[in-house]
């Protein structure tokens, strides 16, 4: 049994962080288990070790499966010779593209093993298998591949470029498909005339590295009783991979049984890199009828995984005198790399975005997805908006510059308020969205004394001399940034949201939950079972969970997008509600209960209380009988069914193509950042002392796990602002490893002050929003910002590394 | 433009090919497995030799291969599967162990240099009957979990501390795991965890101080 404890959500380890609940909630609403810092449900397995992961999984009589990938950019590949490879001892068998049984491209264009060209380093040419891990590895490193180089396309300029060499030739050009999204409203010719002040500025983001600590790892082997398969590993999204492998195998979807072992990270990464895995490993398992397993060493997974889309931003944005924004228009290019299955989606989310949070009554954005002969951008969180916060908060703060005001006041004047309506022309419906992005402005201004502190290093950064960094010390060179942003919740129109879990109450009155939505790390599982346990009034030590597979669970998408807590959790509660639905008919039966148990019939009053394990009549609450109780009689002597499905679908959300016009999600979170920093003279080197991040998350489902994402997500944030580059020059990726690839370590942990703002918001369970990703895509910005205020230097690049921040410039 | 790509000279860092230069870039290749193995003679060497340790107080006794790291001996031979392989370049600090009271990067230590030494695994933090060691209960309760990867090697890098320094300020713990990376949890409520555990062990299991 997993122990479980609850935490008063207001104890705090360390009285360093603050970590206020504010709440512009209904305070007379309590809560039984949502709402409560309950420990983790796998914690007691993770803190022992027992919990297996990918590579912790063994077959019997299995063998040990090496990828043979493209030192390539772009090649024709003439011939593949297999022969020293096979006549390594423990040689078992090799896959080329001719080995494929079903269909060679996959979602997104990708094939299980290249064909007759490789479209980026990294491209798989084959697989092999051996009897050991190290006769496979020396094995794969014998196969001698004779290419033809082909001119390649390594940028989002050499792409467009006229007569560029095309990335795939049955394209016209080298846009992705479905790629290009607008949001046109009003007319910013219309709104720039009206402007006092125009800038036009270009921001650039480079590829970003998932960086979870676990490689990719996947065992796949014959299911005994059927012709499918079995894959198990550190699967994201397990029905992608199901029906991409099919189709690669040529076998209907239930001939293939997918189940997710612990993931040690994905972040949105571990999704195409696995499915190719788990695609070249099944045929070679259907191949030799023996299980396959394929663990990735971190520079493969480098050179494999996905990474976070570059985008190039150019804005142009108008504001009358007294700072006051009238149009923006921006053209933005998401590099997707070799192939996609992102694009389309990312930058729909983007377009929604791509004008901040900020009341504009005439924007125009166009953002448009580039193939490129490199590596392939995948889901990585955020989705686009680490990309375009970034830039559309450095533009904010340029233009109050330019309009003389301080970054506080300005957003003040511009900010979305309650009410508003968005580009998109969806009005902030105040029962939907509470759109309280002026109160979260204030708080962290506040909190951190922004003003003062801005136009005190302002006023420092234009003094003579402050140029000659040399004779200055960090002190003198402190800075101080601010960045707002919203966040549509779900996966709004980039495509169906729905949520599924099964829920079985047992004759003992224990809950089992089946939930569509993948564990990874976040919390989901937990999160699930407070809301579980809300509705049925069942202790948290009561509830399980059934693994992730797709012969147990329902197929309701990818667990993407911080969709977990808003469909999946309500699938949960909608399950959970018809249990309790039969349980209270069961109930008003044997307490004698005459009043109709259902409150929306009862003048909003329960006439039963779940609560504790029991049920009893709210008048009168001695007349009770225990859930154990109360499920045995229900499944002995009623033949009452204690299962029951919860599906939720949000609204439809759908914008109009051309214009981008339409109602883009079913609700939106708000935030804003301060960053606090320091700059080394010497080296140039970036301190981040302090981050001071306030959050309107509809309702924090379990406290301390949201602190948890939200403060991962911001070393994310800040990683990606001053440290994390992935060098590929002329295509080849040089940052293969932790060596080189810079995640922030715990001594670039600055001081995290996090607020939640929590509101009832009737489109999520209990208002939740989902919380996954909100977290990272202040950060960056904020820094940047709090860069120019410490020295008078705007950088428009990221990240801003000893090099930008000391010289301006990358040296490479 | 037709070449055979050994002899392809601008992608040598990055050539599964070319046997050559293996042996320079060798943690680029599979983890460190390929330069297990001499790419001219292309056998696998089978020689064994005795090597004899104790882990989590079990005295074993194996035949392993010269090549072969700790890392692989406790995953692959012993069927410790709670240490866990990040990097192989002892960057990440997931395979971290404590060898003869020292904690180490399992995948940089090979398994000879492991001979009659004492090691300790995540798998021995417990007591035998499954009780949780204070720090693993401090880091459930302080919400210092996340996906779990890295928090075998954190429990023992804070387990090494606490043995050093019963009362550790913030900056000692977080020199203390400053040798292991997490990319989910951002560290604050790794370090309050370590922190709860000292008091824990401190006052016999009570985190009041």
């Amino acid at each position: 049994m997993n122990p479980t404890k609850q935490v008063n959500q207001n104890t705090n380890q360390n009285p360093d962080q603050g970590k206020l609940l504010q709440t512009d909630a209904s305070p007379e609403i309590s809560f039984k288990a949502v709402n409560k810092s309950f420990a983790r449900l796998d914690g007691y397995e993770k803190v022992t070790g027992r919990v297996a992961f990918g590579a912790d999984i063994s077959k019997y009589r299995q063998i040990y499966a090496v990828n043979v990938l493209s030192p390539l950019a772009h090649a024709k590949i003439m011939q593949i010779d297999l022969s020293q490879a096979m006549k390594v001892p423990g040689f078992t068998a090799a896959a080329t593209a001719a080995d494929v049984p079903g269909s060679n491209s996959m979602f997104g264009r990708f094939p299980v093993l290249a064909a007759e060209e490789v479209k980026f380093i990294g491209d798989g040419v084959a697989v092999i298998a051996a009897e050991t891990r190290e006769a496979a590895v020396l094995a794969a490193s014998l196969v001698k591949v004779t290419y033809r180089e082909l001119p390649a396309v390594l940028t989002v300029k050499e792409a467009l470029a006229p007569e560029a060499p095309r990335v795939h030739p049955d394209l016209e050009d080298n846009h992705i498909e479905h790629s290009h999204h607008k949001m046109y409203s009003g007319n910013v010719e219309t709104g720039f005339s009206q402007a006092d002040i125009i800038l036009e500025r270009d921001y650039t983001t480079g590829f970003a590295y998932t960086g979870y600590i676990e490689p990719e790892a996947v065992a796949v082997y014959p299911d005994p009783g059927r012709n499918g398969i079995v894959i198990e590993g550190t699967i994201q999204n397990p029905y992608s991979v199901r029906e991409n492998v099919a189709a690669a195998l040529g076998v209907p979807m239930n001939h293939v049984r997918v189940i997710q072992t612990a993931i040690g990270g994905s972040f949105g990464g571990k999704d195409e890199s696995v499915i190719v895995m788990a695609a070249r490993c099944a045929v070679l398992a259907a191949k030799t009828r023996r299980p396959v397993k394929m663990v990735l060493s971190r520079e493969e997974s480098s050179r494999i995984g996905g990474k976070r889309h570059p985008y190039f931003s150019h804005y142009r944005i108008g504001a009358t005198r007294d700072g006051t924004i009238t149009a923006i228009e921006d053209t933005v290019y998401a590099q997707g790399g070799a192939y996609n299955k992102q694009a389309m989606f990312l930058n729909w989310r983007g377009s929604v975005h791509a004008a901040g949070p900020y009341r504009i009554p005439h924007v125009k954005t166009d953002i448009y997805g580039v193939y490129t002969h490199t590596l392939y951008g995948t889901a990585y969180r955020g989705f686009s908006a680490p990309q375009l916060v970034f830039a559309v908060e450095s533009l904010i703060d340029e233009l109050a510059e330019a309009c003389r005001l301080d970054p506080l006041e300005f957003r003040l004047r511009n900010c979305l308020k309650p009410g508003d309506t968005i580009p998109s022309g969806q009005t902030l419906d105040p029962e939907k969205m509470p759109a309280n992005l002026r109160e979260i402005l204030l708080a962290v201004t506040d909190k951190t004394g922004f003003k003062k502190k801005w136009q005190e290093n302002r006023i420092r950064a234009i003094q003579p001399g402050h140029q000659n960094l040399k004779q200055l010390t960090p002190q003198q060179l402190s800075g101080i940034g601010l960045s707002a942003t919203y966040r549509g919740a779900g996966l709004g129109g980039e495509g169906l949201d729905t949520g599924a879990a099964v829920l079985t109450l047992d004759r003992d009155g224990y809950l089992n939950i089946q939930s569509s939505s993948t564990e990874m790390g976040q919390g989901i599982r937990t999160a699930h079972a407070q809301i579980a346990a809300e509705v049925l009034g069942i202790s948290m030590d009561r509830v399980s969970f059934s693994p992730t597979d797709t012969s147990i669970t329902l197929d309701a998408g990818p667990t993407v997008a911080s969709r977990g807590i808003l469909s999946g959790g309500n699938a949960v509660k909608i399950a959970a509600e018809k249990i309790r639905a039969r349980l209270a008919s069961a109930a008003v039966e044997i307490l004698g209960c005459t009043r109709n148990p259902h409150p929306s019939r009862n003048g909003g009053k329960e006439a039963l209380e779940f609560s504790n394990d029991t049920v009893y009549l709210s008048a009168c609450p001695e007349n009770s009988i225990s859930l154990t109780e109360l499920a045995m009689e229900c499944h002995r002597n009623r033949g009452i069914p204690l299962t029951a499905q919860g599906w939720f679908t949000p609204e439809p959300e759908k914008l109009d193509h051309a214009t981008g016009q339409g109602n883009a999600y079913p609700t939106y979170l708000f935030g804003a950042a301060v960053a606090e920093i320091t700059l080394d003279p010497g080296t140039g080197k970036i301190s981040v002392k302090k981050i001071t991040a306030a959050y309107e998350l509809g309702r924090a489902v379990n406290p301390d796990i949201v602190i948890g994402q939200l403060t991962g997500s911001i070393m994310q944030g800040l990683g990606y602002g001053i440290m994390e580059e992935i060098d590929v020059r002329s295509g080849a990726l040089q940052t293969l490893n932790f060596d080189e690839y810079m995640l922030p370590g715990v001594m670039d942990l600055p001081e995290v002050d996090i607020l939640l703002y929590e509101t009832d918001s009737n489109v999520g369970p209990y208002g939740a929003k989902g919380i996954g990703e909100i977290g990272i895509e202040l950060i960056a910005p904020a820094i940047a910002n709090a860069f120019f205020n410490a020295t008078g230097r705007r950088i428009r690049e990221l990240p801003l590394n000893f090099e930008r921040a000391l010289l301006g410039k990358a040296l490479r | 433009m037709c070449s055979n790509h050994d002899n392809h000279d601008n992608h040598d860092n990055h050539d599964n090919h070319d046997n050559r230069r293996r042996h320079n870039h060798d943690h680029r290749q599979i983890g460190a497995a390929a330069e297990h193995y001499s790419a001219e003679q292309n056998t696998v060497p089978g020689q064994l030799f005795p090597l004899t340790l104790t882990v989590n107080g079990h005295l074993q006794q194996l035949s392993v291969r010269a090549d072969e790291r700790l890392l692989d001996v406790l995953r692959e031979r012993l069927g410790l599967l709670g240490t866990k392989e990040g990097c192989g370049i002892g960057e990440c600090g997931a395979c971290t162990v404590i060898m003869d009271g020292k904690k180490v990067n399992s995948c940089m230590v090979l398994a000879a240099q492991a001979h009659n030494s004492s090691i300790l695994t995540i798998e021995g933090v417990e007591e035998p009957d499954g009780t949780l060691h204070p720090l693993q209960e401090a880091f459930i309760e302080a919400g210092a979990v996340q996906c779990g990867f890295c928090i075998p090697g954190m429990v023992l890098s804070g387990y090494d501390l606490l043995a050093r320094r019963p009362d550790p300020t913030e900056e000692e713990i977080k020199q203390a795991i400053s040798g292991n990376l997490c990319r989910c949890t951002g560290y604050r409520q790794i370090i309050d965890a370590v922190k709860l555990a000292g008091r824990k062990m401190r006052n016999g299991g009570n985190d009041e101080d």
